[in-house]
């Protein structure tokens, strides 16, 4: 288990001051210029080599996409956009750090903007959360009274704004583009890529955009060394991780551990194991709702990192671990994801649009049974035809989980549509 | 949904911001640069809904578009994509009930049950007494804290049925409940006590939580 000495969220649960004052008390603002004093070039390098993987559920690595800004500003500023739209199903940790480590996030965002050249950082923050959109303006008009933030950033020369920007409900606008195109002031619709944000981003300028994670943990990263972070977790599977433990296990919680943690130890030694004990688990969503499940066998010695879930046929995602006991009816739990998919689909390309509402519909059939046998291999088949054919990742997600189900819990499946079939004979007979 | 059904039939002849509003948008406006004012159309339709009952209508849509300078279908198209307007009235308490599967795992039809057995409402509509909308909501990233249920801007976490009609119970009182878990966690440390970082919690926060959780519990 990962000592608490090398935890970077300290305050995550909320028990100290969340304010200032408390954060510098936990090593938050310490020297930021002289971090700064490192040079733009140099914090990337830093980061680079601490191996850190974005945290918004695609995994690239962080030091490597702040690379991808130009290294001069010409006419077009740089801008630095944080993703706070944290609402893949499964993932709450971004909300977390924003009302319990504001702090480190704005520092992260001064460090991260100064690495990329950008003079403004925009936050979009979902909008359901009110609440911790008011502490996090709080934290940064705080920032702003004591110099941290504005003309002179830190003491260091170098001017550096923070805006908040709510979202109003939309998943889609997780997606980068997307987000863009809000902030915009349009309808969240992702954009064709190429060009790539870092070329032409917000307001068509470069932009780079991460998760909140991936930008809280930056100011840490080059405080203690990217050595000490490497050191953490596995071979390019590096540093520590906030975990969000959901579902049926005896303690839900979320908590920050190593990358690589095996899953049962994660499970058993934070979220007071699963419910009824560990023989009475039936799967467990890894990363967030995109990914796929895996059954019991799988789970028992798989670790929690991006190659070796990637490996097994799933993913690490946005480390949002679902957890299903045997009591789960395991086609209804991904039928409801499916509704959410067809529910979020921004509609804008056809095999998400009216692929999301086909699959969610042929899950119904399944959930009750009413389907056939060979629809099974239909649905299969769809969900290969969605999978890389639409504009943004939205598609890919809606068809994972159901591969996933498939794969694993096709006996189920057939069960239930026997069992409809052997009523529907004694109904018919009668 | 077509689009006449969320749009409310019964429309106030104007709108207008108040003075404090004004002022707002003014600082809203300049967070973007110049030429960019269309980027403050989603806050702006918040300040709207806000200041109208929580629901926006559509003289506010023309003033925004003329605020901004967008072509009003450019407003309002923002206004229907987005799940929090409300184009139409909506009750005094706004119910947002998670029903994503994690929440779902954690016992949301539980929570539903209680809101349809005092309300006899199914998402979309409003309770007789015309006080209380329901509206079912896809994952409000609070997972850990499942179910959810978003009271206008608040959640309320860790419900069960029980729960949840307390919770009911103390709005139409008008002596809300604590927002947050019913269960007396001050975030998402685990139900039974935190496992990491026992050795950098300070004494007092210590002994405050564990007051909050036993009086939780005692409840
Ligand atoms: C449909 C969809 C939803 C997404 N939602 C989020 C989200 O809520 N938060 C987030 O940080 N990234 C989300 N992403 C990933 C972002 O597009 C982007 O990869 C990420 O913000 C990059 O940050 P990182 O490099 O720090 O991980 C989503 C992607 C897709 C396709
Ligand atoms: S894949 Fe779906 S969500 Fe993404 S752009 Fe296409 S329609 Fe929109
Ligand atoms: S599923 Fe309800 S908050 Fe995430």
């Amino acid at each position: 288990m990962l000592n608490d000495a090398d935890r970077i969220f300290t305050n995550i649960y909320g028990w100290g001051d969340t304010g200032l004052k408390g954060a510098k008390a936990r090593g938050d603002w310490d020297k930021t210029a002289k971090l700064l004093a490192l040079g733009h070039d140099e914090i990337v390098e830093r980061m680079k080599a601490s191996g850190l993987r974005g945290r918004g559920g695609a995994g690239f690595p962080t030091g490597l996409k702040w690379s991808f800004m130009p290294k001069e500003v010409k006419d077009r500023p740089h801008y630095l956009v944080v993703n706070a739209d944290e609402s893949e199903p499964g993932t709450c940790k971004d909300r977390d750090i924003i009302r319990h480590e504001p702090h480190k996030l704005l520092e992260g965002c001064v460090v991260a903007g100064f690495a990329m050249r950008a003079h403004v950082a925009y936050i979009y923050i979902r909008g359901e959360f009110v609440n911790e959109t008011r502490r996090l303006q709080a934290a940064i008009d705080e920032a702003y009274d004591a110099g941290l933030l504005g003309k002179n950033a830190v003491g260091s020369g170098w001017a550096f704004d923070i805006y908040l920007h709510r979202g109003a409900g939309a998943y889609i606008c997780g997606e980068e583009t997307a987000l863009l195109e809000s902030l915009e002031g349009r309808k969240g619709q992702p954009r064709l890529k190429p060009p790539f944000p870092a070329g032409v981003g917000l307001f068509g300028c470069p932009t780079t955009v991460n998760n909140v994670e991936s930008i809280a943990v930056a100011p840490t990263i080059l405080r203690r060394g990217a050595d000490w972070f490497a050191g953490l977790g596995k071979e390019n599977n590096t540093g520590t991780k906030l975990f969000c433990i959901s579902g049926h296990v005896n303690n839900p919680c979320n908590v920050e551990e190593e990358m690589g943690i095996p899953l049962r130890e994660l499970l058993e030694k934070h979220a007071g194991g699963v419910r009824g004990g560990w023989a009475n688990l039936l799967a467990v969503i890894p990363g967030g709702s995109s990914t796929p499940l895996m059954p019991i066998d799988v789970c028992a010695d798989i670790t929690m990192d991006f190659d070796a879930l990637r490996d097994a046929g799933t993913g690490l995602g946005t480390a949002g671990v679902i957890v299903m006991d045997k009591s789960t009816d395991v086609v209804q739990a991904i039928a409801r994801l499916s509704y959410f998919y067809k529910h979020e689909s921004c509609g804008q390309c056809t095999p998400c649009r009216e692929g999301t509402g086909w699959m969610w519909r042929m899950m119904e059939r399944l959930v009750s049974g009413e389907a056939e046998s060979h629809e099974i291999d239909t649905l299969e088949q769809v969900t290969r035809q969605i999978e890389g054919h639409t504009i943004c990742a939205l598609g890919d997600a809606a068809a994972w989980p159901i591969q996933g189900l498939i794969k694993h819990f096709r006996p189920e499946i057939e069960r239930r549509i026997a069992a409809r079939h052997s009523i529907d004979a004694v109904n018919a007979a009668e | 949904m077509s689009i006449e059904s969320r749009i409310a039939s019964n429309q106030p002849k104007s709108f207008k911001f108040s003075k404090e509003n004004e002022a707002k948008i003014k600082r809203v406006i300049a967070k973007y640069p110049k030429g960019r004012q269309a980027s403050a159309v989603m806050p702006l339709l918040d300040l709207a809904q806000r200041q109208h009952d929580n629901w926006i209508p559509m003289k506010a849509i023309e003033l925004i578009a003329s605020k901004l300078e967008m072509a009003e279908i450019r407003v309002l198209e923002v206004a229907t994509f987005y799940t929090m307007f409300n184009l139409k009235p909506v009750g005094q308490f706004f119910l947002q009930a998670c029903t994503t599967t994690p929440c779902w795992l954690r016992g949301s039809d539980e929570m539903m049950r209680a809101i349809k057995d005092r309300y006899n409402i199914s998402s979309g509509e409003i309770s007789a007494c015309g006080r209380f909308s329901l509206l079912e909501v896809e994952c409000l990233g609070a997972c850990v804290n499942a179910p959810i249920l978003q009271v206008n801007d608040d959640f309320y976490e860790d419900l069960d049925y029980q729960t949840t009609i307390e919770l009911l119970e103390s709005l139409e009182s008008g002596a809300p409940l604590p927002v947050g878990s019913v269960l007396g966690r001050s975030g998402s440390e685990a139900t039974e006590g935190a496992t990491t970082l026992a050795s950098i919690k300070s004494k007092k926060a210590a002994a405050r939580a564990a007051k909050k959780r036993s009086s939780a519990n005692a409840k």
